[in-house]
């Protein structure tokens, strides 16, 4: 299957780990991510006042870039985008469903992209990487998994973005499953737990570090309590703050016990046995290696 | 003494700026407190995401000397189980545009260090900007 393929642009600078895993990890189960052509900034973070439209022509212009690769044949009658990053795949969302649901927003952004070949019909599907899974099936990726995850306790972080607000969410916004689906496809054990879905802090990480620190560190003393040996994620904003700030949480207290942050596609890609350098490991800020080491699966 | 908060034009005013700005009707709100009790934030605040609301209905730009909405992350928390289907999330950005849109931005550039911004992801620094800054 061939699927157009949104990155943005953390995926090309700090969560370089999560492009190479995902790609690797698709291509392995026979999803080919084909990246747009001329991708622009997702519009992050999603624009929430009633009059600013003008926000949303970022977004909607990734758009036709979908219908773009459709019409040139680069991919069969294929109106999904896919997304890796959360937050991308939140602000892509919101933008395509404002368009879908109001005839003149979308007129008036298409005024405004004149330049452009065509107009945005308003067609195009933002889909993350874990739905397209979920519709794989979780039964088929257990079958193609060479090396379970055995005895690993994973903790499956959702963030916000993933599932807020309900109409973009991609599960149930209080009890999500998708990710714990998952992490049981690949044979690693999921952990039950309370902060699955609580904010990391997100951009206050640039001016105001402290409620960060507060916030990352409630996750994972959580994560530690209900016994967990690692937390996936796939948010490049929660995995910095849930790693690196982490890390900086253990250089002021040594005693600190620390857990490595993976992104999702990186476990699923030690599942398939594919090679550690395609998996980006060397980019995780708290050593991704020893736990996996451990236990028998690198 | 109860206070007695007599409502005038420009009460009136602001209010109805807020809601065309969120496209929420504040005045739905009924003061559950679901909001504030579901925050991650709220320990940060001055004022908690209700008592917001309530400011707002009763159009008192006073609440625009709270620092609560810079806090909020818009991580809809309280969006999502607010009985009144209420996007609170929208009105605390309605607050900080209220704001920014008098040319005033909330942080500027120079505050962040070079060091931290060569290792902050893309996203952080763009969002924080689009929520921080006119």
């Amino acid at each position: 299957m061939k699927i157009p393929y949104f990155p943005g642009c953390t995926l090309k600078t700090t969560a370089k780990n999560f492009e190479l895993s995902a790609i690797a990890s698709a291509k392995k189960i026979g999803i080919e991510f084909i990246e747009l052509d001329r991708w622009n900034c997702c519009g992050v973070v999603s624009s929430l006042t009633s009059d600013d439209l003008m926000k949303h022509l970022a977004p909607v212009r990734n758009f036709l870039r979908v219908q773009e690769m459709n019409k040139q044949g680069i991919v069969e009658n294929e109106n999904r985008m896919i997304t890796l990053c959360s937050m991308c795949y939140n602000t892509l969302s919101l933008s395509n469903q404002r368009m879908k649901e109001n005839a003149d927003d979308l007129q008036k952004i298409n005024d405004f992209m004149h330049r452009e070949d065509d107009d945005y019909k308003g067609d195009v599907d933002v889909v993350h990487f874990l739905s397209i899974l979920e519709e794989y099936g979780f039964d088929k990726l257990a079958q193609k998994v060479t090396k379970p995850l055995k005895d690993l306790k994973v903790a499956s972080y959702y963030g916000c973005t993933l599932l807020r607000p309900k109409s973009v969410g991609i599960d149930d916004t209080e009890d999500p499953k998708i990710l714990e689906k998952f992490v049981e496809s690949l044979g690693a054990e999921a952990v039950d737990w309370d902060a699955k879905s609580r904010c990391c802090g997100s951009y206050h990480t640039v001016n105001n570090i402290d409620i960060v620190y507060r916030l990352v560190q409630g996750i994972i003393d959580d994560a530690k309590k209900n016994g967990a040996d690692a937390i996936i994620t796939s948010c490049p904003l929660c995995a910095f703050n849930l790693d690196v700030r982490q890390s900086e949480i253990k250089e002021k207290n040594s005693d600190y016990q620390t857990i490595p942050i993976y992104y999702f596609t990186q476990l699923m890609g030690i599942a398939l046995e594919i090679d550690k350098i395609e998996l980006g490991l060397e980019f995780n800020k708290i050593d991704p290696e020893i736990i996996l080491t451990k236990l028998n699966l690198l | 003494m109860a206070k007695k908060i007599k409502l005038n034009d420009k009460n009136t005013e602001f209010y109805e700026k807020i809601v065309e700005l969120s496209g929420e009707q504040v005045a739905l709100c009924d003061q559950c407190g679901t909001c504030s009790g579901g925050c991650p934030f709220v320990e940060e605040m001055d004022i908690t995401p209700s008592q917001i609301m309530r400011l707002v209905m009763l159009g008192q730009k006073s609440v625009m000397d709270s620092k609560t909405m810079w806090i909020c992350a818009s991580c809809f928390t309280c969006t999502v189980r607010c009985p009144r289907e209420l996007d609170v999330s929208k009105v605390s950005e309605a607050l900080r545009q209220t704001k920014l849109r008098t040319a005033i931005d909330e942080i500027s550039i120079e505050d962040i260090s070079k060091e931290e911004a060569k290792k902050l992801p893309t996203i952080a620094v763009v969002g924080n900007f689009r929520k921080f800054t006119g």
